[in-house]
């Protein structure tokens, strides 16, 4: 990988213990994707009920948080089922330690898990009126403070950018691990997000109105663009540690994961950012599914690799 | 007091009796280290030279590892050393990702991280770290880098501007140093690591980290079943059984 050869000092590793391989692997690219998909739809709802009427998406308010409850416990499960300690994963709630991003997004997701089940709760009771029968307390209660759900939204839309660009600080913490430490990765998460939110939503769009439906596009299209020029921009031209850009310029020449990367950027990106385009003009619905789809897995593909290539770097 | 660890390369002859006594002293399982030498060639023939460095965790300051663990498993003592403490580690490897130096594993018997402590056990009861007894040529030095009569403060004001740690640009303030080590041995881009040539055995990477036979069900159900499976060292000894790669290459 980045043996160059080295004139200069002609030096060569004869004797090692074996160099330990991917320490975070593919669990870790489910959790953040899945991370994505949960806050995701919570930005985007907020911003489609900005700018247009309710009943415009008659689904969304139930919807929403059972896809956001859904991705998130995906994304806890995955991130308990890494550890390789998983019972003694409420150490991280009773000794937390402040300084760890590990700890605040731990919380903060947890929190953020809360409120939506409650959301869910509402916006499910709300939408099935004899869900649980007459007896049921549970939808009773959550009839009863329907208005609630209006006035913990804001709330859960400003919790939702710590819970979905935690993971970036985490990166920026792991210094052994210096592709990572972009603060452009802040700004790739939240794209992330919006992608993977608009791209869920779209397949619960069918019965909105057709500006509802062009605004998600139109989310979707921007998100894979700037993401796309970001990546671009991190793979090419920024400015890292001689040990970073030895890593790059391995990856750069074909090497392990060049494949995969590009792949992915094809996949999830560029061909999405034409449907999407295409959408907005032709508005045939198949092309925008499968452009969402597209966009989901060709996310999953690029944070994989891009979770991996960094652990390539020779620490010694 | 702060303690401080010293090695001096023009003494280290690559015995690994550190090495050695660092497994024994603290049950390093097998295919795990916290204290390794990595051996380096240098030149080309006929001016070629054998450089040795060991390597285990510098007990940093400013400690990346300490910083990002979410439980505080990883944590300062009082005399500077970044010590674990296993039964709290959750098995994140959160620190894994942090220390630049790549000096933490992941015991695949305890499924928890460790690295070297310094033997903060010995020094509890005023003995030295094993490694540093079993030098025979005196290279670990090891000390109070506070006290200005200490063996180690002498030594580094001895060797004032030869006196070198390890990626200084990662602002950690190792309080391990070393003297007599040039750019090859301390920075991973200034030497070649080729796969299937070495002296002794090849380069190989661990494809997993911690026990190959415990999976992510196993880590669930060792509660309750034990944790039976033995530490597989196939992956290595698959791998030194290539040998047609390797003499290829002028290996032995
Ligand atoms: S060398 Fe690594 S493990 Fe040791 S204190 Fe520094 S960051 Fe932590
Ligand atoms: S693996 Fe253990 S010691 Fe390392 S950061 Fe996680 S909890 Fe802390």
């Amino acid at each position: 990988m980045v043996e160059s050869t080295i004139n200069a000092t002609q030096a060569v590793v004869t004797l090692d213990v074996p160099i330990q391989g991917l320490v975070w692997g593919s669990i870790i690219t489910v959790n953040m994707w899945a991370k994505s998909i949960g806050t995701g739809v919570v930005f985007l709802a907020a911003f489609l009920w900005f700018r247009h009427k309710k009943d415009e998406m008659p689904n969304l308010r139930w919807l929403m948080p059972v896809l956001a409850f859904v991705s998130l416990n995906v994304f806890l499960l995955f991130t308990l089922i890494d550890l390789h300690q998983p019972y003694r994963m409420i150490h991280i709630f009773t000794h937390p330690h402040w300084t760890s991003s590990i700890t605040v997004g731990a919380w903060m997701a947890s929190l953020f898990l809360a409120i939506i089940t409650i959301l869910m709760v509402i916006g499910v009771a709300d939408a099935f009126p004899g869900l649980g029968g007459k007896k049921c307390k549970l939808t009773a209660i959550a009839r009863n403070n329907s208005g609630f759900y209006e006035k913990i939204m804001p709330f859960m839309v400003f919790l939702a950018i710590p819970v979905t660009t935690y993971t970036a600080i985490i990166m920026a913490q792991s210094s052994a691990r210096e592709l990572w430490q972009a603060p452009t990765e802040v700004m790739q998460m939240m794209w992330a997000a919006l992608m993977a939110g608009s791209a869920a939503l779209i397949f619960i769009s069918g019965s909105w109105s057709k500006e509802a439906r062009k605004d998600l596009a139109l989310v979707l299209t921007f998100a894979v663009f700037f993401s796309f020029m970001m990546y671009m921009g991190e793979y090419f031209f920024s400015f890292k540690s001689s040990e970073a850009e030895a890593v790059l310029a391995y990856v750069h020449s074909g090497g392990a994961y060049s494949v995969e990367f590009w792949f992915g950027m094809t996949l999830g990106f560029i061909i999405p950012f034409f449907l999407g385009m295409s959408y907005m003009k032709s508005e045939n619905m198949t092309l925008l599914r499968f452009a969402a789809i597209l966009a989901l897995v060709g996310l999953f593909l690029v944070k994989d690799v891009w979770l991996k290539i960094p652990q390539m770097l020779p620490l010694s | 007091m702060k303690l401080g660890f010293l090695v001096d390369l023009n003494l280290c002859m690559g015995c690994k009796g550190c090495e050695i006594a660092c497994k024994v002293e603290n049950e390093v399982p097998l295919s795990t280290w916290r204290l390794r030498v990595k051996y380096i060639d240098l030149g080309t023939f006929p001016d070629t030279r054998r450089s040795f460095t060991p390597l285990r965790c510098n007990h940093c300051e400013s400690a990346p590892c300490e910083r990002i663990c979410p439980v505080s498993a990883l944590h300062y003592l009082e005399n500077g050393i970044v010590n674990i403490d296993s039964d709290r580690c959750i098995g994140c490897a959160g620190c894994m990702m942090a220390c630049p130096y790549g000096a933490i594993y992941m015991d695949p018997e305890t499924n928890t991280a460790d690295k070297c402590t310094y033997c903060a056990h010995r020094i509890e009861s005023g003995m030295m770290p094993a490694c540093v007894v079993a030098c025979p040529v005196e290279a670990n030095i090891f000390g109070d880098i506070e006290d200005d009569h200490s063996h180690i403060s002498l030594y580094i004001m001895e060797h004032k501007g030869a006196v070198q740690v390890r990626k200084p640009e990662k602002h950690t303030s190792p309080t391990h140093f070393y003297v007599g080590g040039g750019n090859a041995t301390l920075n991973p881009l200034a030497h070649q690591r080729i796969e299937g040539f070495s002296l002794f055995n090849d380069i190989t990477h661990l494809e997993h980290v911690g026990d190959k036979n415990h999976g992510i069900l196993d880590r669930f159900l060792a509660p309750f079943t034990g944790h039976h499976g033995p530490t597989d060292n196939a992956s290595f000894i698959e791998s030194a059984t290539d040998t047609e790669s390797h003499e290829q290459e002028g290996g032995h």
